[in-house]
């Protein structure tokens, strides 16, 4: 069963490579996701650009009306995700409990409705 | 329902399946006669409606997952034919039957689920509670209750909750839910919150069976065999609890030939047993200040001391202002009633608590056994100003009455 992980955090000043934190971050995400390969569930995972660089899309009476930024103004916006193949939720929470972001926002698990997805 | 659950993994399905199988049972049973194991024939009746089911999900390409837990399972047996057999080899049997009720168990009590859900859900598909009786329980509409149900349901389908034990490192934590859980059904049976009756025996009895149930499948665990104690030493009082008007009566006023001995003393075994373990917990320290009354023949022989010792070491496991407001009355009955005052004082000091009656009834009660009955009876009044069952509010009317206001 697929689930996807949103990863919700604080959208906060860009993180600078340097600093002792980010190099911590950088090592546990690093970790964990080598984890996951090793245990064959991770399927994807990315961090997202801010939400500055978002543009919503919704189509209206057949216009397409765009705004520039999220859907909703909130403070805590997704960040990232990752997607896994695992065997039921328990597994799946195990795996999103690993997940740094879990400390400093939180995840959001989501199971994947099985489709057939037409293949391009 | 555990057994067929476990084989479709869908709650829903196997719910269906077992009504099924009850209705085939009135069906033949009258005419074909009963079997020679009902319930194994209902079981594998209910599987078979239940594959049925399945299948016919599976060809409308919706629950492929439950789909591919059939396969395995069932061999060459068609539907069919199945129906009307005598069920044959595992089904029914033996310490697979066991493992399936404490998988239940744990999938209905799963923290994913809203908690409260938690408890409906285990009254239905572990106690086989109908809706409308867990609806009575939770003062809602039946029609509230099933939306509720098949809300927690589908959750459980689509999130793909596992009907499986939880593997040792999360044990733990799912063990505190479920147990948390029979003690809520406990706890709502014992003391009814709302309506007339004070206690609902059913639901005690359900809690105890559930709660004996899970001491079987894990004799290991201390705090279960702590919780079994708890429910056993405080249900043997129960007969004693309320007079034949209905009235609540307090454990000192409470007439203790009728406390079943032989409740106190299975609950008393199981907590020794439990304590040896050198694991303490919530539930064995609750067990044991249950114990400390029960041990104690007359009322006035009751060992406050070692009760407020108790509750002082519960507030490390559980840091909470109930159990800070029974440790007040433990220290004031123990003989420093100006200390317990003092603790009560400072709970009522913050805002929150201020609205909780039973912190304005133990304080009452201190009061007046410190003599200052106009204190006492305004603090009875106040209780009675924050909203008190039916049963509470006779009480503290005959309290102000002997207090003389």
């Amino acid at each position: 069963m697929k689930y996807l992980f949103l990863l919700y955090a604080p959208e906060g000043p860009p993180e600078d490579p340097d600093d002792v934190e980010y190099a911590e971050t950088y090592r546990a995400w690093a970790q964990t996701l080598a984890e996951m390969s090793e245990a064959g569930v991770l399927i994807d995972c990315a961090p997202l650009r801010p939400v500055s660089s978002a543009t919503t899309v919704r189509v209206r009476d057949g216009r397409t009306l765009l705004t520039d930024g999220p859907a909703a103004e909130v403070r805590e916006q997704v960040g990232g995700y990752t997607l896994v193949e695992c065997d039921d939720l328990d597994e799946a929470l195990r795996w999103a409990s690993r997940i740094p972001s879990a400390r400093t926002g939180w995840v959001e698990v989501r199971p994947v409705l099985p489709t057939r997805a037409p293949t391009p | 329902m555990a057994s067929v659950t476990r084989l479709v993994g869908d709650l829903a399905t196997a719910e269906d399946a077992v009504q099924d199988a009850c209705l085939a049972a009135v069906q033949q049973w009258p005419v074909q006669g009963v079997p020679a194991n009902p319930r194994a024939w209902l079981i594998s009746v209910a599987r078979h409606k239940a594959l049925d089911a399945v299948r016919r999900d599976a060809r409308r390409g919706r629950r492929e997952l439950v789909a591919a837990r059939e396969a395995p399972t069932d061999g060459a047996g068609g539907p069919g034919t199945a129906d009307t057999d005598p069920p044959t080899g595992s089904v029914g049997t033996g310490a697979g039957t066991a493992a399936d009720e404490l998988a239940l168990i744990f999938m209905c009590c799963h923290p994913a689920l809203e908690p409260s859900v938690r408890v409906a859900l285990t009254l239905r598909a572990v106690c086989g509670l109908a809706t409308a009786e867990i609806a009575a329980v939770f003062l809602v509409p039946e029609a509230t209750m099933a939306k509720r149900l098949t809300r927690a349901k589908r959750k459980i389908r689509d999130a793909g909750i596992a009907l499986r034990m939880p593997e040792p490192p999360a044990l733990a934590e799912r063990l505190d839910a479920v147990l948390r859980v029979v003690y809520l059904v406990f706890t709502e049976g014992h003391k009814a919150s709302a309506g007339d009756t004070l206690v609902r025996a059913d639901l005690c009895d359900r809690a105890v069976e559930l709660a004996r149930c899970l001491r079987t499948l894990l004799p290991d665990e201390p705090e279960v065999a702590g919780l079994l104690a708890l429910l056993l030493l405080t249900d043997a009082r129960r007969a004693a609890r309320v007079d034949p008007n209905g009235d609540l009566v307090l454990l000192e006023e409470q007439d203790r030939r009728l406390w079943r001995r032989d409740a106190i003393a299975e609950g008393e075994a199981l907590l020794e047993a439990a304590l040896r373990a050198g694991r303490p917990g919530p539930y064995q320290l609750h067990a044991a200040i249950a114990a400390c009354h029960s041990t104690a023949a007359r009322a006035d022989d009751t060992d406050w001391r070692q009760i407020a010792l108790l509750y002082a070491e519960l507030l490390r496991h559980e840091p909470s202002p109930v159990v800070e407001a029974n440790r007040a009355v433990a220290v004031a009955m123990a003989g420093d009633l100006d200390a317990g005052l003092r603790i009560l004082d400072s709970l009522g000091g913050q805002e929150r608590l201020r609205r909780w009656p039973a912190l304005h009834l133990a304080r009452a009660d201190l009061l007046r056994r410190a003599g200052r009955h106009a204190e006492a009876a305004q603090a009875y009044r106040a209780a009675r100003g924050l909203g008190l069952t039916p049963a509470e509010q006779r009480f503290v009317e005959r309290r102000l009455g002997r207090l003389g206001s």
